[in-house]
Order: C-alpha cells, then sequence, then structure tokens
C-alpha cells in the first residue's frame, strides 16, 4: 500500500506524464523486437505511433498493457509500473489488439456486458456503459448480432467500443483503421478526436495521413529503435529545408526521350535529384528536389522551353509526413545494414 | 470471486451456443442408457431366477445395477472430458481474444478457475443425464440412497481432476484437436496405471497404483468415503491447476 502512495507523489511532481516507457527493451528467442526505447506521453495527448511492419509498435503496445513483460527497462502508466502493479494499470487502459479480441458465438450486447463485467463495471451501471458505447461506435443496428456474422468494418468497430466502455484514462490502439473502408476511417477519426478530450491515446497504424490527420505527436520506429518524436508540424519543417517541384513535360513534335529531359533537368543549377513518375501519351512527369535552401521553378521552367518542349505543369510539393517516414527509416536502414540480418525475423517475431 | 463466476457463466454458456454441449450430453445420455437398459435387464431376469430357486433374499439394486453403472459413468467421462476441455484456452489463443483476458484487471487464477468451473458445470450436467435413469431405480424399487450419492461424489471429483488436466493441456496449444487428443491419451495412461499392480505387490507398484484415478474412484462406488481418496482428488486438481497458472505465465514470456 505504502508504495502506491509514493508512485502517485512521483506522478503528481512529474505533473501531466500519462505514460512514462524508460529504455525499454523486448527480445524474443533471437531477436530484438525493441531496443532501448524511451519517451513519454502527456495526460490528454493523442501520439501517432509510426513505422513500418515488424518495427516493434505491437510489442511495444503489449508491454504498456501488460501483456508481455518488458526484457529490460520500465514502463509505467498514471504512475503505475506495468511490472510491479500490473492490476492497477490494467484498470487504466483499454487496449484494442491488431485482431479485435471477439468472441464469435457471442451477440454484440452480450459480448460488452462480459468486457464491460470485467473490466470492473458494477451490474447496475453495466447497462448504460453499453447504451452509451453503442452509441458512440454507431453500434445500434447490430446490437443483438452474432458477433461472428459482422463485417469487417463493425467487428472493428465493436473492438473499439470493449476498449472504451470502462472509460479508461489511457487507450492503446493497434491500427484501429486498418480494414475499414473510408467513410468509417472518417468517423473512427472523429470519435478518436472526440475521446482525446479527456483520454490519452496512443495509436500505431503504418498509414501516414492518419497521423497527420488526429495526432499531435508522433514518435517514429524502426527495426525496434526509436527514431523519431515530435509533432508533425516540427517533423515537417525540420526536414523541409529542400524544394520538391513536380515537373510535367510535354513533346512539341514527336515523343521526347526520358533520358535527354531527364539530363536537362539534371543540369539546372540546385537541383538535387529528378525522378521520373510516370510516362504517358508523350506526356512525362517528373520529381525534381532542389538543394537545400535553393528556388528551382522559374530556372526550370526556362531551361525545359528552351529546349523546345512544352511545360504543361509545374507545382511546388510539400514534404509530406510520407516523405520523413521514407527519410527517417531508410537512414536508419542504411546504418544498421551490418545488422540486417535480424531483419526477415523481426516480421516473425510480431506474430 | 465476481470474476471468477464471470467467466465461469460465460463459459458454460458458450457450451449450448456451439453444438458442443448438447453432443456431449447426448452421447452421454445415450451410451449411460444403453447400459442401463442391459443391466436393469439382466437384473430383472436374475432376480425371476432366484426366486424360482427359492432364494429369500432379493438382489441388491445398489450392487448389481448401480454401481457397475457409475463406474461405466467415469469410463464413458474419459472420452468425453476432453471434449469439453480442448477448446478452453486453445481457442483464446487462436480467436486472440486470450490478449483481451490477459489485458483486462483480472487475476491469471481467476480466469483459470473460472474456466474449470464452467466446464465443470457442464460436467455436472452431462452427468445430470444419468440422474434420469438412476431416478427410475427409486420409483419403481428401494435401493439405498446413501452409496448412490458417495458414488456421484466420486465421479464429481474425477471428473474434476480430468477437467483440470484438460485445462493444462489447453494452455499448451493453439489447436483444439491436438489438445483434445492429448488430454485423452493422458487421462487414459492415469487410468491404465491401475493394471501396473495386478500381479506386482512391491513398493514401488505400490505408488504407481496409488496414483490412477480408478483405484480412488473404487472407494467411492462402493459408497466408503476415504479421507485417503479425497486428499488423492483435491491434490491432483491443485497440482493440475497449477501447472495451467504456470503455463498460462509463461504465455506471457514466450507470446
Amino acid at each position: 500500500m505504502r508504495q502506491d502512495d509514493t508512485c502517485h507523489v512521483r506522478s503528481d511532481q512529474e505533473h501531466n506524464i500519462m505514460i512514462k516507457v524508460e529504455g525499454l527493451t523486448k527480445r524474443y528467442a533471437r531477436t530484438v523486437a525493441v531496443d532501448n526505447i524511451s519517451f513519454e506521453v502527456d495526460k490528454g495527448q493523442i501520439v501517432g505511433f509510426l513505422g513500418p511492419n515488424g518495427a516493434g509498435k505491437t510489442t511495444t503496445m503489449r508491454v504498456l498493457t501488460c501483456f508481455l513483460p518488458p526484457t529490460s527497462g520500465t514502463a509505467s502508466v498514471d504512475g503505475f509500473d506495468v511490472l510491479e502493479h500490473p492490476m492497477e494499470v490494467k484498470k487504466r487502459i483499454g487496449y484494442l489488439p491488431e485482431t479485435p479480441p471477439l468472441y464469435p458465438e457471442m451477440e454484440v450486447h452480450e459480448y460488452l456486458h462480459f468486457t464491460g463485467r470485467l473490466k470492473g463495471i458494477s451490474s447496475a451501471d453495466i447497462s448504460k456503459k453499453i447504451d452509451e458505447v453503442v452509441g458512440r461506435c454507431a453500434l445500434g443496428d447490430v446490437r443483438t448480432r452474432l458477433i461472428g456474422k459482422l463485417s469487417k468494418g463493425y467487428r472493428q468497430r465493436v473492438g473499439l467500443a470493449q476498449a472504451i466502455i470502462h472509460n479508461p484514462d489511457v487507450l492503446i490502439l493497434d491500427e484501429p483503421t486498418s480494414g475499414l473502408d473510408p467513410k468509417q476511417i472518417i468517423e473512427i477519426r472523429e470519435l478518436l478526436k472526440h475521446l482525446s478530450s479527456d483520454h490519452t491515446i496512443i495509436l500505431s497504424t503504418h498509414i501516414l495521413s492518419e497521423v497527420e490527420q488526429s495526432c499531435e505527436r508522433v514518435i517514429i520506429i524502426s527495426q525496434g529503435k526509436l527514431v523519431a518524436i515530435d509533432s508533425v508540424a516540427n517533423l515537417t519543417n525540420r526536414l523541409r529545408g529542400s524544394e520538391s517541384v513536380a515537373v510535367e513535360v510535354e513533346a512539341a513534335a514527336g515523343s521526347p526521350n526520358p533520358g535527354d529531359v531527364q539530363q536537362r533537368l539534371e543540369q539546372v543549377s540546385g537541383v538535387s535529384r529528378v525522378v521520373l513518375k510516370d510516362s504517358r501519351d508523350g506526356r512525362l512527369s517528373f520529381e525534381v528536389e532542389s538543394l537545400q535552401g535553393r528556388h528551382i521553378r522559374s530556372e526550370l521552367a526556362r531551361s525545359v522551353v528552351n529546349s523546345g518542349w512544352n511545360l504543361s505543369e509545374l507545382r511546388a510539393v510539400g514534404l509530406s509526413l510520407e516523405d520523413i517516414f521514407l527519410q527517417l527509416t531508410s537512414t536508419e536502414k542504411t546504418q544498421a545494414a551490418p545488422a540486417a540480418g535480424a531483419a526477415p525475423d523481426n516480421e516473425g517475431a510480431k506474430k | 470471486m465476481k470474476n471468477i463466476l464471470l467467466i465461469c457463466f460465460k463459459e458454460f454458456k458458450s457450451y449450448f451456443v456451439s453444438p458442443i454441449g448438447y453432443a456431449v450430453m447426448a452421447l452421454f445420455g445415450l451410451i449411460f442408457g444403453f447400459g442401463f437398459y442391459t443391466a436393469t435387464r439382466d437384473m430383472v431376469q436374475m432376480s425371476f431366477r432366484a426366486q424360482m430357486m427359492g432364494q429369500q433374499q432379493p438382489l441388491s439394486v445398489n450392487d448389481m445395477v448401480i454401481r457397475p453403472l457409475l463406474g461405466f459413468a467415469g469410463t464413458i467421462a474419459l472420452f468425453l472430458i476432453p471434449m469439453i476441455t480442448m477448446r478452453l484456452i486453445a481457442e483464446e489463443k487462436r480467436n486472440g481474444t486470450i490478449e483481451l483476458l490477459l489485458t483486462s484487471p483480472v487475476k491469471d487464477i481467476e480466469i483459470i478457475l473460472g474456466k474449470w468451473l464452467g466446464a465443470l458445470l457442464l460436467y455436472l450436467c452431462v452427468l445430470g443425464m444419468s440422474v434420469l435413469n438412476i431416478a427410475m431405480l427409486f420409483l419403481w424399487g428401494k435401493p439405498d440412497l446413501k452409496p448412490v450419492l458417495v458414488a456421484y461424489l466420486g465421479l464429481i471429483l474425477q471428473g474434476g481432476c480430468l477437467l483440470a488436466l484438460g485445462i493444462f493441456v489447453s494452455t499448451t496449444t493453439k489447436n483444439q484437436i491436438v489438445a483434445g487428443g492429448v488430454t485423452f491419451f493422458v487421462s487414459l495412461l492415469l487410468w491404465l496405471l491401475s493394471w501396473f499392480t495386478a500381479f506386482d505387490a512391491t513398493g514401488f507398484s505400490q505408488v504407481i497404483n496409488y496414483l490412477s484415478i480408478v483405484t480412488h474412484m473404487e472407494n467411492f462406488s462402493k459408497g466408503v468415503i476415504d479421507s485417503k481418496d479425497l486428499v488423492f482428488y483435491f491434490s491432483m486438481i491443485y497440482f493440475w491447476l497449477f501447472l495451467t497458472s504456470r503455463s498460462m505465465e509463461s504465455l506471457r514470456w514466450r507470446a
């Protein structure tokens, strides 16, 4: 009991920190799934957990939910350590695993009743809570249907309903929008925004627009290592030193040779990289990147026109989170190249 | 306690959502009914013959029908219990719902006890099928009630052991068929241990004999409650449930 109290005092001192992970490492038999990761999440924040498949997202989430014990390092939720006070941690967490944990032979309301009671909702409150969560997740139509007969989208929502039914402080969602159609994705996004007012949310995804849309901060991991942790805006700024331009060239007579055009574009001063994107009906689309701090659009236009081609499009492209992600994770890959032997196994370790 | 009952009733209910609960009860009812028919028919014939030969003492229904029948019920249960337990944890692992249970504020032991009690409840229903037949004997005859109750107690304890064994096996695999098969063979082995001592009375064979679950059933079917047998059954149940909890714990480390 005394230990609990000291924990509380500590968490109050560090004001609003809800989730704290320090030096977390998780090793499976032969592979390291998560390697020395540290981060903190403040109360009420919504954080995107980003990484390619097998990067260690699921493993980290499983440690936070007390499903897996860490090999070394600590993780705590609301000041409670996952190893020392698992019950306290579990009470504060709502978790939606990658595949929603559903009993196909149960009806939706029956399932919500069971999970709700399991998470400590009293029998007096349970029907009120079910009504509430059915409304929030738009499950009214399928209340009395068998879960086994539901479509993927509905199953995902039932899984989400299970995670939020006891109104937990922290929501941990492992790819909450996978397998949903665009309309449902937007609905889930709205729901998450709504929930974020009084919940701390960690959601993992490999869909980047997802993070851009709904998260305040991004944690990027790759091959078990922390690559970046920052707000979406900061990350974009940090990497935006250079300009990226989409160029479409059309031949005036006959079709231009892609090699020639590319060579000419590369000769323009200030250009660092030219990539051929598409060629169709004699039109060639390129993506041109500038060197740090150079403006190249006018130069590009002049160069194309002077060569006797038609310039049909010239457009600045902002560096999307997708590009940042690729940059960060691919530099990571080259650094970690000697250890690449372990990479294929990472996929397997996730299962 | 609340969590144990919650899981217990969920398990019990799910037996009757799938055909498995009905199938187990129907199979048991059919086979036990057949045994009941042959046993009472023989009993009736023999008592006619005894009366014609001028024997005054009526034959005992307890000895001639109930005792062998309830022993037989234990044998049928040996085949049915793997069908009851095979899905308990293996299915949760396959569905991924084990992740839900292990991340909910519930202790491992509550999950295990809940599942064991749920399975035990179904086993009681299965045994309940035999009560229908035995009750007929009470309607038209005058058997002694107490040894019957004791025999049922023995059956329940023996079933409890095998159910606990079954749950343990079910934690070790994702595949229900494997879980069922292994449970069946291990229980068969525990059953056959009593053969080991047929013509042998050395200390070692005594120990082996003691470990067989049938030897302890014999006293119960005679209507005798021996503390030695109670201790055996309770420690067996404890042993297998303990192994189950260790195995659940290791699920987290291996995952």
